[in-house]
C-alpha cells in the first residue's frame, strides 16, 4: 500500500512542482487544504475581533476602544465569520476533500472551476482587507447592511458588499461542482441509498447555495447601484421600500444559515456511528430531513422581520413555517442519540466534540423556538438573546462540527495522528468557556439588552463581565486544540489508513490518499454504515 | 390577562418544554455513552431503524411545535389589539433621540410621560434611518421606518420609571439612543402636559 505516492508527492495535472503544484492544481484534495489554510486565517482574525468586542463590553463606558471602532469591529467580525468561515468552512474544506472519495471517484466534475472558486474566495477576502485601508475605512453597518443606513453611510460599503458578492460566487460554484459530481461522477454501483450522509448533507446544501446565492448577489448589486446612482428602489421618498431590502437580504441569508449548519450535521452523522460502531439510526429519515430542511428552510426568511412593520398576516405565515422547520432538526438529534443506544462506544476527541455539538446545537435549536413564536420574539428580537441563540447554532453547531471534522479527518488528510490528551483539554475548556460566554448573553437578552450596543444601562454590567470572562476561557481552549493539532506534524506519529474503524470509502484508501484517491476499484457496500466485521479488521491493524 | 402576562406565559411555556427536552436529550446521551462504552459492551447490536419510533418522534415534536406556534400567536395578538379608548402619542425617531408629540402639540425629547391606568398607543415613524422602539418592561418593540407608520401599545398599569432603548442598529450613537418612560398619576400628567414645551 505504501508504494503508491500520496497526493502530496504527485501533482494534478502532472508535471507541476513546488508552489505551482499548489497554485495551479486541479486536485480536490489540495484545494481542500488550500481552503483550510485560508479559512483558519480568517477564523483567527474574526475570533480576535470578537474577543476585543467582548473585552470592550466587560465594563460600562469606554474600556479599550471608541464606539466608531467598536461598530466597525462587530461588522467585520460578522462579515468574516459568515462569509469567510461558517459558509465555506465545512463544504469547501472537508467537502472538497472527501465528497469525491466518499462517492468512489477521483475528482469533482469541474476541477478547473474548483480552482477558479478558490481564487474567487481569495479575491473576495483580499477585497475585504483592501476595504479596510482605502477610502473612509471599513463599514460600520453590521453584516446585514440594512438600508437606508448602508446607503447614506459614508464608509466603504460598496467595496465590502462587492467582496461579499465575489465570495457568494465562489460558494455558488462550489455548490454547482458538488451537485454535478454527485450525479455524474458517483461510482456506477452506488445507489442513492448507499451514499454516505456527509455527502448527502453537502448535496442538499449545494442546492441551497445554487438557488439562494444569486438573490444576495442581486441585492448587493442593488445596494451598490443605489449608492452610486440613487435609483430609489429602497428609498421611501422616491416611492421605494426599505422593507424590500430586508426581504431580499433574508431570502438568501436565512437559507444561508442552513448552508452553514447542514454540512455540520453531516459531519456528526458520520462521527456518531463510527465511534458507536453501530449503524446510523434512521438513515433514510436523516437523508429526507436534510432535504426537508433545505426546502422548508428557504421559506422562513421573514421571521427575522416580525418587528419590521410588515403585515400581521406575514407574521402568522412565517411563524407557522418556522415551527415546521424545527421538526426535521429534532428528528436528526433523536436519530443521533438512538444510534448510540446499544452501541460499543469508544471515546475519542472527535466523538467528544460531536457530543458537545449535539448539546450546544440543541440549546441553539430550542432557544430558536422562543424566537419563532410571534409574541415572545417581539421582546427578544434584536437583543443579546438573538446573539446568543445564533452563536449556539453557528458556533456551538457549525464551529464545533468543524472542530470535530478536523479531529476526525486530520489523520486522513495529513497522515499523522495527534495527542488525545491535549485535544480533550482543549475541547473541554472551549465548551466550558462557551457556556460561560453565551448563557449570560441569553439572560441579558431576556432582561432587555439590545444587540450591537457599544455601551449599556448599569443593570447589564454583571452579565457582560461574565460573558467576557467566558470568552477568554473559550479562546484559550481553542488555542490548545489548534496547537495540539499542529504539534502532530512535529511528532509525526504515522496514522494508519483506518484509525477509527470507519466504513465509508475514505477509510479504505491510504492516509494521505494518492492523487487519484483509489489504487484499486473501490468496493461499494450495500449499506454505507454496515459495521459487521469492523471489529476484527481494526484488531488486525494492531489496535 | 394583560399583553405582558400573555407574553410571559408564552416564555414560560416554550422555555419550560425546552428545558425538559434538553434535560432528556442530555441525560440519554450521557447514559448511553457510559453504559455502552466499549470496555463494557464490546459487541454492538445492529439496529438500523424502527419505523414506529421514528413516526412517533416526528409527530409528537410537530404537535408540540404547533402548540408553541399557537400560544405565541395568541400572545402576539394581545400586543397588536389596541383598546379603543387608548391615548395616542406620535413618536418620531431620529439619529440619535426620540421625540414624543402629544395631541395638544406638546413635544418632548427622550421623555415619554403618560398617566397611570390608561392604554397608550404609540404611532412610530422615523425621519432618517431605521430605528427600533423597545420598551422591555412592557414587552413591546417595533421598528421606526421612514415612510411608514408602525404602532405599538401598552397598558400603563403602574406608576414608575422605565427605559426605552433603540433596538435597530442606527449608527455611532445607537446605544446612547435611550429615552425614559414615566408613568405618573393623572393630575401630575395633566400639569405636565399643560406646561409649555421648553
Amino acid at each position: 500500500m505504501t508504494s503508491t505516492p500520496s497526493f502530496y508527492h504527485q501533482s494534478a495535472p502532472p508535471g507541476l512542482t513546488g508552489i505551482k503544484a499548489w497554485l495551479l492544481t486541479h486536485d480536490h484534495k489540495r484545494l481542500g487544504l488550500m481552503y483550510l489554510g485560508a479559512v483558519l486565517f480568517w477564523f483567527t482574525i474574526a475570533m480576535v475581533l470578537g474577543l476585543l468586542l467582548r473585552t470592550e463590553l466587560m465594563s460600562q463606558g469606554r474600556t479599550i476602544m471608541g464606539p466608531g471602532l467598536y461598530n466597525s469591529f462587530f461588522t467585520l467580525h460578522g462579515v468574516i465569520m459568515v462569509f469567510l468561515f461558517a459558509i465555506p468552512a465545512i463544504p469547501a474544506i472537508f467537502g472538497n476533500f472527501f465528497l469525491p472519495i466518499q462517492l468512489g471517484t477521483d475528482d469533482v466534475f469541474f476541477p478547473r472551476l474548483n480552482l477558479f472558486s478558490w481564487y474567487l474566495f481569495m479575491i473576495g477576502g483580499l477585497l475585504a482587507i483592501v476595504s479596510l485601508f482605502v477610502g473612509d475605512g471599513f463599514p460600520d453597518t453590521g453584516w446585514t447592511f440594512y438600508v437606508p443606513f448602508s446607503i447614506q453611510n459614508s464608509k466603504n460599503v460598496g467595496l465590502t458588499v462587492t467582496a461579499a458578492f465575489i465570495l457568494g460566487m465562489s460558494s455558488m460554484l462550489t455548490g454547482l461542482n458538488f451537485v454535478t459530481t454527485f450525479h455524474r461522477m458517483r461510482d456506477k454501483r452506488m445507489g442513492l441509498m448507499q451514499i454516505p450522509l456527509f455527502t448527502w448533507s453537502l448535496y442538499s446544501t449545494a442546492w441551497v447555495q445554487i438557488l439562494a446565492t444569486p438573490v444576495i448577489g442581486i441585492t448587493f448589486i442593488l445596494v451598490v447601484l443605489e449608492r452610486l446612482l440613487s435609483i430609489g428602489l429602497f428609498d421611501p421618498d422616491k416611492g421605494g421600500d426599505p422593507l424590500l431590502y430586508q426581504h431580499l437580504f433574508w431570502m438568501y441569508s436565512h437559507p444561508a444559515v442552513y448552508i452553514m449548519i447542514l454540512p455540520g450535521m453531516g459531519v456528526i452523522s458520520e462521527i456518531i456511528p463510527v465511534f458507536s460502531r453501530k449503524s446510523i439510526f434512521g438513515y433514510k429519515a436523516i437523508v429526507w430531513s436534510s432535504m426537508a430542511i433545505a426546502i422548508a428552510g428557504s421559506l422562513v426568511w421573514a421571521h427575522h422581520m416580525y418587528t419590521s412593520g410588515m403585515s400581521d398576516v406575514s407574521v402568522f405565515v412565517f411563524s407557522l413555517l418556522t415551527f415546521l422547520v424545527a421538526v426535521p432538526s429534532a428528528v436528526k438529534v433523536f436519530s443521533w442519540i438512538a444510534t448510540m443506544y446499544k452501541g460499543s462506544i469508544e471515546m475519542t476527541p472527535p466523538f467528544l466534540l460531536a457530543l458537545m455539538f449535539i448539546y450546544l446545537f440543541s440549546v441553539g435549536g430550542l432557544t430558536g423556538l422562543v424566537l419563532g413564536a410571534a409574541g415572545t420574539d417581539i421582546h427578544v428580537h434584536d437583543t443579546h438573546f438573538v446573539v446568543a441563540h445564533f452563536h449556539f447554532v453557528m458556533f456551538g453547531g457549525t464551529g464545533f462540527a468543524f472542530f470535530a471534522a478536523l479531529h476526525y479527518w486530520w489523520p486522513k488528510m495529513f497522515g499523522v495522528m495527534y495527542t488525545f490528551r491535549a485535544a480533550y483539554w482543549g475541547a473541554v475548556l472551549a465548551a466550558i468557556g462557551f457556556m460561560f460566554h453565551y448563557v449570560p448573553m441569553l439572560i441579558l437578552g431576556l432582561q432587555g439588552m439590545p444587540r450591537r450596543y457599544y455601551d449599556y444601562l448599569p443593570q447589564y454590567e454583571t452579565g457582560n463581565f461574565l460573558a467576557g470572562f467566558g470568552a477568554y476561557i473559550m479562546v484559550f481552549g481553542i488555542i490548545i486544540m489548534f496547537v495540539n493539532l499542529l504539534m502532530s506534524f512535529r511528532k509525526g506519529v504515522p496514522a494508519p489508513a483506518d484509525p477509527w474503524g470507519g466504513t465509508t470509502l475514505e477509510w479504505k484508501v491510504p492516509s494521505p490518499p494518492p492523487v487519484h484517491n483509489f489504487i484499486d476499484k473501490p468496493q461499494i457496500m450495500d449499506f454505507p454504515y454496515d459495521f459487521k466485521g469492523v471489529g476484527e479488521q481494526s484488531q488486525k491493524n494492531g489496535r | 390577562m394583560t399583553p405582558v402576562q400573555g407574553v410571559d406565559r408564552t416564555f414560560w411555556y416554550i422555555l419550560g418544554i425546552s428545558i425538559i427536552l434538553l434535560f432528556g436529550i442530555t441525560v440519554m446521551m450521557v447514559c448511553f455513552v457510559v453504559k455502552y462504552r466499549r470496555s463494557k459492551n464490546p459487541v454492538p447490536s445492529d439496529i438500523r431503524d424502527n419505523y414506529k419510533l421514528e413516526i412517533v418522534w416526528t409527530i409528537i415534536p410537530t404537535l408540540i411545535a404547533l402548540s408553541m406556534f399557537y400560544v405565541g400567536w395568541q400572545s402576539y395578538l394581545g400586543l397588536r389589539t389596541v383598546p379603543k379608548d387608548a391615548m395616542q402619542i406620535e413618536v418620531s425617531a431620529q439619529m440619535y433621540s426620540w421625540i414624543f408629540i402629544y395631541a395638544n402639540e406638546k413635544e418632548s425629547e427622550n421623555e415619554l410621560v403618560v398617566p397611570v391606568g390608561k392604554a397608550i398607543k404609540l404611532n412610530i415613524k422615523s425621519i432618517d434611518v431605521i430605528h427600533g422602539f423597545y420598551l422591555p418592561a412592557f414587552r413591546i418593540k417595533v421598528d421606526a421606518v421612514r415612510g411608514m407608520t408602525n404602532y405599538a401599545w401598552f397598558f400603563a398599569d403602574r406608576v414608575g420609571e422605565y427605559s426605552i432603548q433603540c433596538s435597530q442598529y442606527c449608527g455611532v450613537n445607537h446605544s446612547a439612543m435611550v429615552a425614559k418612560l414615566r408613568i405618573v398619576p393623572q393630575e401630575e400628567f395633566d400639569a405636565w402636559l399643560a406646561k409649555e414645551s421648553d
